[in-house]
């Protein structure tokens, strides 16, 4: 056990199993994150990644297992769930509404309100404004729908979304895949930044270079289980590689 | 090669400045065109084969304007259910259904409690028609979001089961005439505001334009957004003043017909000089009450959450879902709207024949699906106006008129009706790709 993972961790997920029509899509998988701390999560598709990340963000609900955030356990039935624990979550889709501009998106949901009760429209437009001069400087667009939106545009909406409501726990399901080098060198800036405030972080990735560069661990499924779960300085790309394909942990075998 | 885009003609230009500096949906400005194109097509149709144009009359507009409410009314709520990707075919039935009731609570059951005539009749006759209304769309919602009943098939079988529930109520027969309170809410010569009332109307109106646009842009200002030119705010603070005062000229230059000024007159006993008296009918109650409908359903549908989520349900469900919107209980609670609005549009087309018959609100569900499509309302979801789908009830509602002034067969206006459905349908696809 390393110096950082000390303490109580901010999520811990215990045996979750989840199964669709017979095929145990997530089974019976451990996971921890700690604050501060990026866990990379890796696997071919359909080795289960998005479905366990979706029963922590309340998409889905697990079959089994239990979900603990700050040593207490906690139960996640629907994303508001999640959301009242400080998981946000970038989905791989995005989830936007493509037919509403970026501030309708950001606060979907957790529309800013006037004491009457109406749309604080205003508010709404200058804190977008705000969030998006940081995350993407070169965001213009604030009237215009979300579908008019280049994919880095889009993609920086969805993480202006989670960053902005104080998340203590994130989880980006391939946050890099739409986008352009300069803006995967934003998204991985962000990233440390985010990690050096002390969020915790689950990242989804294909790829393995990048996930060495930014994981402080990363955890391997293949087949709905967990094969691997070591920190990133234990092992070499090779080791990850062969955990994804063969779904062998040749860490375990010394 | 040409490949730049034709920028030689200085109309266009004027024209795109004119949009740009007015940030006026260049689809309302279709759509006035298309009401221009009719009302003088059919006018001078008439001017011309008939020897008299009867559509750009005061009277014939007045009337456009009343017969408009219903459908209207209940168009502002197709809106909503068709954003959310789902469709009503039951709102017919259930004018029927409910001005069925409504008939028989007020003409059978209420005076027997309250005796013939009582003041307060009206308002609990039509309290009465909405709560039903609500319950049976809510019950439509229940089986389309908890059962997972497609709303095709639910408001199908409504329509059928609805239209069939009215007609046993009364074993088919018609009641007539209705409390004399209630007729009013209908229109006719008495159910209106007169010139007095739509002058004032007329101004607070103006008054409340002004006063958004101000607010608006002061709101823009201390946020440091930008803002309209000022020409361009004056533009539109003219032009919207400009058709409230025109309405109100329209409607006030509508005389009440002789034999009910004699009527007047004579109940109060007022000398009628021989050049007669000019009393004018003023905007009719079904008119404001749809235009107070359209102002509510905006406020709900760009100024609170409701109306948020349901474009976000509308845009992508899933991503709804995710956002923590509940995106079920929405459903029911979107249709429970519709029935309440279908119960006003009973009360509104009852009062006006001044009978519940058993074909009251027939095809209904056709014409307001077509005054929401025609008004901008995407099938696919997530796209639609409230003041557009009422433009598009007042665009259905003149082409019929029209078509009846100018002595076309009922089966003629079926096929132009039917056709002009497809047709604006294909013109708003060809101007989504354009705008995309």
């Amino acid at each position: 056990m390393s110096k950082e993972r000390t303490g109580t961790p901010l999520v811990e997920m215990r045996d979750i199993s989840i199964a669709f029509g017979g095929i145990h899509a997530v089974d019976g998988v451990s996971l921890d994150l700690y604050p501060g701390e990026v866990v990379g999560l890796l696997g071919h598709n359909g080795a289960g990644k998005s479905t366990l990340i979706k029963c922590l963000s309340g998409a889905y609900q697990a079959d089994s297992g239990e979900f603990f955030v700050d040593g207490k356990p906690a139960t996640i039935t629907s994303p508001r769930d999640s959301r009242d624990l400080n998981i946000e979550t970038i989905y791989q889709t995005l989830a936007l509404a493509d037919n509403l501009d970026a501030a309708s998106n950001l606060f979907l949901g957790r529309e800013i309100t006037t004491p009457l009760g109406f749309l604080d429209e205003g508010q709404m437009e200058a804190e977008t404004r705000k969030i998006m001069a940081r995350l993407n400087p070169n965001f213009k667009k604030f009237k215009e729908p979300v579908s008019a939106l280049s994919g880095g545009q889009r993609q920086s909406v969805a993480i202006a979304r989670a960053v902005y409501f104080n998340a203590r726990i994130l989880i980006m399901d391939e946050p890099t895949a739409a986008l352009g080098v300069h803006e995967t060198e934003m998204v991985a800036s962000l990233i440390k930044e985010l990690k050096s405030q002390g969020l915790g972080i689950f990242l989804i990735s294909h790829d393995t270079r990048e996930m060495m560069e930014l994981c402080d661990r990363v955890a391997v499924m293949k087949n709905g289980q967990l094969i691997g779960n070591e920190r990133v300085e234990d092992v070499t790309e090779d080791d990850i590689l062969s955990m994804i394909i063969m779904g062998k942990n040749p860490k375990a075998k010394d | 090669m040409t490949d730049l885009p034709e920028t030689k003609s200085a109309s266009p230009n004027l024209f795109r400045k004119f949009v740009n500096g007015t940030e006026i949906d260049t689809r309302l400005l279709g759509m006035f065109g298309a009401l221009a194109l009719i009302w003088l097509g059919f006018h001078f149709y008439g001017v011309i084969f008939k020897g008299f144009g009867a559509m750009l009359t005061p009277r014939n507009l007045w009337n456009l304007s009343v017969q408009t409410s219903s459908i209207g009314i209940m168009a502002t709520g197709m809106v909503l259910v068709i954003v959310t990707r789902n469709i009503d075919l039951s709102v017919g039935a259930l004018v029927g259904v409910t001005g069925m009731t409504m008939g028989i609570l007020q003409v059978d059951i209420f005076p027997q409690f309250l005796g013939l005539g009582h003041p307060l009749m009206w308002v609990i006759t039509a309290i009465c028609g909405i709560l039903l209304g609500t319950t049976i769309g809510m019950f439509h919602g229940w089986l389309i979001a908890y059962r997972g009943i497609p709303a095709f098939i639910v408001t199908l079988g409504g329509l059928l089961v609805w239209r069939g529930t009215a007609f046993l109520a009364n074993n088919g027969k018609t009641i007539s005439p209705l409390d004399d309170t209630f007729k009013l809410l209908g229109g006719g010569p008495y159910g209106t505001i007169g010139a007095t009332g739509s002058w004032i109307v007329g101004v607070i109106a103006c008054i409340v334009i002004i006063y958004l646009l101000v607010n608006g842009r002061r709101k823009r200002i201390t946020h440091g957004f930008p803002t309209r030119p000022m020409w361009g705010e004056l533009t539109v603070a003219g032009l919207s003043c400009a058709m409230v005062v025109g309405s109100v000229l329209l409607v006030n230059s509508y005389p009440w017909p002789k034999g009910i000024v004699k009527q007047y007159a004579a109940a109060n006993n007022i000398e009628i000089p021989p050049e007669g008296i000019f009393i004018s009918h003023g905007f009719a109650i079904p008119v404001l009450i749809l235009v107070t409908v359209g102002i509510l359903m905006t406020i709900l549908v760009n100024r609170t959450r409701f109306g948020r989520n349901v474009f976000a349900i509308g845009g992508n469900p899933e991503a709804a879902e995710l956002a923590g919107i509940n995106v079920k209980w929405m459903t029911l609670k979107i249709f429970a709207l519709m029935g309440a609005l279908a119960g006003l549009a009973g009360v509104v087309a009852s009062a006006r024949l001044n009978s519940a018959t058993n074909a009251l609100g027939l095809l209904d569900e056709l014409y307001v699906i077509a005054a929401a499509v025609i008004g901008g309302t995407s099938l696919a979801g997530g796209v639609g106006t409230i003041y557009g789908a009422i433009l598009g009830a007042l665009v259905m509602q003149s082409l019929q008129s029209g078509m009846v002034l100018i002595g076309f067969d009922t089966s003629i206006q079926q096929i132009v009706v039917g056709s002009v459905l497809v047709f604006a349908v294909y013109l708003d696809n060809l101007y989504r790709k354009n705008a995309k």
